[in-house]
């Protein structure tokens, strides 16, 4: 066998490859010859064979081969072979290699070796590759080293213990007694490694952390050593000494200081001492003046001690080292809590930061400007943030507009601005607002009477400009609709007033219902609008008629059946258009829907912004009467239909369920947010309407796959991260047909959807295929598929399900039981 | 400290250091990832990026970027310094180091953060004693290797 090429030759011919396929050639025919060298059991060029793998396998090649020649290697007596052995060993096993109880016993044997860098190898590995199990039987020899009485071993030692504990926390109590007397070492690295171990025994144990609390004045006592000893060459960092020592220790004394008053109270000098001597001109010195903010932070500190943090961070932002202002940023926003009224002093600066050209830098100080928005600064936040908004990365802008919603509603000084500063923001982030958004808007916008007009107006001119902004075209859409009657009424008030007829509204809707930059949810805003325009412009009702005709033939299910339906209004039952066509009820929602998402609470004295005055009791009122005047004319012209009725076989449509769609319609799809009183209130329609309802979808046949009700009400079988699933039931004797709904509530859509069902043996269930087998985002759809069950022994039915669909590219399977079925189901 | 790496201008892998478990696919994607995100980055750029729950601190040195990822309590600018102290190793250890130093010499860069570094902690702070350990390692080798022989017979 001819001597192996040696390792740098080897380096040499790689990197002379002048192609990937050179280099790969070149690899492999090294890989192949190493290979061979190690079936042989080639000693002495086992090592070096090794170090070339190492480097191909740096290289992204698989060297998983060398394993076993690696512990080879460490058995071995040569140090050399010791070296590269375990350096293999750190680079090609890690803790789910099972060649693990090999090597325990290679690190036992060298832990005990006779010259100490054979153990700080062994202990290095350990440190590196340490499982579970490993560090339940080596954990006794690391103690063991841990008292030794060699620096080099004691700080490796320690290290590995710390390994170790972070592993198998219950392994903590054995190096507790060793531990303590580290500290009073000279030897920095020893010191240091010390403290090391000692805080992750402090933030893993409540109880060692009590135990520890003594070692406070010793901690305090290095530290200022630490300071006032003078220059000292080898721990010396640009005129700071020992700085790696100090961060651990201010970092320890942080951890013993929380909470607990006396060790705070120790620490308060040494922490003024380190905050005011410390060079800062130097990297190294703001290291540690950054580690000591956040001590004094963190612990209970007295308030002279905070404003000096505070003090430091405002330094730290002016700095022109863009590392250290990204960490003051980082660091305000952790301690902002702490102090707000401090920080706020700093908020021109971080209003600054805003527009830094680094993307780190700039989140951090976004998410602090919504921290420090309150009532006395949100017009000028605002405007600095909706500049922000304009010019900031796609990332930053969905965020960022939920954010600036919250923030108007919680601290908004007026109506007014309010709703311009809402439509600054819908205009300016577009499509990224997100649908959240969208509906709270439509909540929002008619809680305010004497804005209506002026919103209405507002969302029209920015409508007539862009229709390519969907959140944008969906607010103004539902707000149209609602109000578009004002758009026609002159306002004297406003400087330019908007002279506006019937037709140019309609055109506008139009145009949004027919413009492909329209997404299934606008238009069926768009429809609704122009349905509700219909009652709110006299002259223009042909035209709704019309266009709304057009759409009963869309390939859009939803949208389909909304204009189906709509027609359906327009004919036969037009004396019922203007009651389903009022305006909407104003709704309870609940304060606190969005301000949750807003950051951390703030709380400062301003708590009584919490509930802006948008809902007033005294508006509250109207609103309920509102809503009841609405349901008795419903009811009112339910009775007048009833009376129309023609009898029909078997009721075989929803007694409610269509009527309440319809009055459903007008309110956006997102059901989550919804006013819980319409969708699932108790029928309110009698019998005969179905009926109604019924031939009048069997004379438009186009109707997609329309559910089977009956009078046993409708069950949610399923409700889950947005998928609902609905059962209502139809039953003939022994034979139950149910039909399936599901409606997808998320952002997304789910793909491949399957459901499946099983029944106790006593039954015999036949599964019709589904509508399809995705269900798209938003509410905007529905798959729907019927089961027929027949059940001669009038048993309790029982169900099983499974669904499996994949919702943003992850498979999702889930399984549960429905034991809730109406007795009338099965009895 | 979890892992560190270092890493040419060219975006090809110098050194890896794990300290924690990760199979061998992960560190792959990791690695590719997190290159090509600091190699986008322009140099006036602040040397932390917040990536997945971990924090990147990164530095240039001539054309190789050393890239250490820490927990996000961990002290980024006290990080940079350590970074900076391998460095300053590497150059006492190689007489002005440069990338070509760390790619021959592979296996002396790792035996250097090995005795600067374990467990992803600082074990030593000073400069000395890590070069006095790696100094007295090497001598251990070149005694066991018989003179003229290194050449044939240690790595070459």
């Amino acid at each position: 066998m001819p001597t192996p090429i040696r390792l740098r030759d080897l380096i040499r011919q790689i990197r002379a490859a002048r192609t990937a396929a050179d280099e790969r050639s070149v690899v492999q025919k090294e890989c192949a010859y190493i290979r061979t060298t190690f079936r042989e059991e080639d000693n002495t060029f086992r090592c070096r064979n090794v170090a070339k793998l190492l480097y191909i396998h740096m290289l992204g090649y698989p060297a998983h081969f060398g394993q076993l020649e690696c512990l080879k290697l460490i058995a071995s007596p040569r140090f050399t072979d010791k070296r590269i052995g375990y350096l293999g060993a750190m680079l090609l096993l890690d803790e789910r290699t099972d060649v693990h109880l090999l090597i325990t016993n290679s690190l036992k044997n060298d832990m005990n070796h006779q010259t100490q860098f054979v153990v700080g190898l062994a202990l290095c590995t350990l440190g590196s590759i340490c499982s579970p199990e490993m560090s339940r039987d080596l954990a006794g020899e690391v103690e063991k080293l841990l008292k030794s009485s060699n620096a080099y071993i004691k700080k490796k030692a320690a290290l590995c213990a710390f390994h170790i504990i972070r592993k198998v926390p219950d392994l903590m109590e054995i190096f507790i007694p060793a531990t303590r007397s580290l500290l009073t070492e000279k030897n920095h690295g020893v010191l240091m490694t010390a403290v090391v171990l000692i805080t992750i025994m402090c933030e893993l144990s409540p109880d060692t952390l009590a135990h520890f609390k003594k070692l406070v004045p010793n901690l305090v006592r290095i530290l200022k050593n630490l300071i006032m000893a003078g220059y000292s060459p080898e721990h010396d960092v640009s005129g700071v000494s020992d700085p790696f020592l100090q961060v651990k220790i201010l970092r320890l004394l942080r951890i013993l200081g929380k909470n607990d008053s006396e060790a705070s109270e120790s620490m308060n000098d040494i922490l003024a001492q380190v905050a005011t001597n410390t060079e800062t001109s130097k990297n190294v010195g703001n290291a540690i003046l950054y580690e000591t903010v956040l001590t004094i932070m963190d612990i209970k500190s007295e308030s002279g001690l905070r404003v000096l943090a505070v003090n430091i961070l405002g330094r730290f932002l002016l700095n022109t080292d863009k590392n250290i202002r990204y960490v003051a940023l980082n660091t305000l926003l952790r301690t902002v809590h702490a102090d707000t009224q401090a920080v706020q002093r700093h908020r021109s600066t971080i209003v600054e930061c805003l527009k830094d050209p680094d993307v780190s830098i700039r989140r951090r100080a976004m998410e602090l400007c919504f921290v420090l928005i309150n009532t006395n600064n949100v017009r000028t936040m605002m405007k600095e943030l909706l500049a922000f908004l304009e010019k900031t990365d796609p990332e930053f802008k969905p965020i960022c507009a939920s954010k600036m919603f919250s923030a108007a509603e919680r601290y908004a000084p007026g109506r007014k601005w309010h709703m311009d500063t809402m439509m600054k923001v819908l205009t300016t982030a577009g499509n990224y607002v997100q649908s959240d958004v969208v509906s709270n808007l439509v909540h929002l916008i008619p809680s305010s009477n004497e804005l209506h007009a002026y919103m209405v107006k507002q969302l029209f001119r920015a409508i007539s400009e862009d229709i390519s902004q969907q959140p944008l075209v969906q607010v103004a859409a539902w707000t149209i609709g609602e109000y578009g009657d004002l758009l026609l009424q002159p306002d004297a008030e406003a400087d330019d007033p908007l002279k506006v007829s019937e037709d140019e509204v309609v055109n506008v809707l139009e145009r949004v219902l027919a413009s492909n930059l329209s997404d299934i949810v606008t238009k069926e805003y768009a429809i609704n609008a122009l349905m509700k325009l219909s009652t709110r412009f006299p002259n223009s009702e042909p035209r709704v008629k019309s266009v709304v005709s057009i759409y009963g033939s869309h390939v859009n299910m939803e949208l389909q059946q909304r204009a189906v339906e709509y027609h359906a209004l327009f004919g036969r039952y037009d004396t019922m258009r203007a009651g389903v066509l009022e305006r909407m009820p104003l709704c309870d929602i609940k304060k606190n829907m969005s301000s949750a998402s807003l950051h951390n609470g703030v709380s400062n004295g301003s708590d009584e912004d919490l509930m802006p005055d948008d809902m007033p009791v005294s508006k509250a009122k109207p609103a309920q009467q509102q809503q009841q005047q609405q349901e008795q004319s419903s009811s009112g012209l339910l009775d007048i239909l009833g009376g129309l009725s023609a009898p029909a076989p078997q009721p075989s449509r929803p007694p409610e369920n269509n009527l309440l769609d319809l009055l459903d319609l007008g309110l956006p799809t997102d059901t989550s947010t919804m006013p819980t009183s319409l969708g699932t209130q108790p029928p309110i329609a009698p019998a005969p309407v179905n009926n109604v309802l019924d031939s009048l979808f069997t004379s438009q046949p186009i109707i997609a796959p329309a559910l089977l009700k009956s009078d046993i009400p409708l069950i949610t079988v399923f409700e889950k991260n947005g998928l609902k699933v609905d059962f209502s039931f139809e039953r003939n004797g022994d034979q139950l047909t149910i039909s399936l709904a599901a409606n997808n509530s998320s952002s997304q859509s789910m793909d491949n959807f399957m459901f499946q069902a099983a029944v106790p043996k006593t039954f015999q269930l036949q599964m019709m295929s589904p509508s399809g087998s995705t269900i798209p985002p938003n509410s905007s759809g529905q798959i729907t598929q019927i089961m027929r069950i027949n059940n001669p022994t009038k048993q309790l039915l029982r169900m099983r399900l499974r669904l499996n669909y994949s919702h943003g590219g992850v498979e999702i399977n889930e399984q549960s039981e429905v034991n809730n079925f109406p007795t009338s189901v099965w009895q | 400290m979890q892992f560190m790496l270092l890493f040419s201008r060219q975006g090809k892998l110098r050194l890896q250091k794990w300290y924690v478990a990760k199979q061998d696919k992960d560190k792959k994607k990791i690695v590719r990832e997190l290159t090509t995100m600091i190699l986008t980055r322009k140099p006036k750029m602040c040397s932390f990026l917040e990536w997945r729950d971990l924090k990147i601190v990164y530095k240039r040195y001539a054309s190789l970027y050393f890239c250490c990822a820490i927990e996000d309590t961990d002290n980024e600018l006290i990080t940079l310094e350590i970074i900076h102290r391998y460095v300053e190793l590497l150059d006492k250890y190689f007489g002005s180091v440069c990338e070509l130093d760390i790619i021959f010499n592979f296996e002396k860069a790792y035996f250097m953060l090995d005795e600067l570094l374990l467990a992803g902690e600082m074990q030593e702070t000073s400069k000395k004693n890590v070069l006095k350990a790696i100094a007295a390692q090497d001598l251990l080798q070149e005694e066991e290797t018989p003179q003229g022989f290194f050449e044939d017979h240690g790595l070459g």
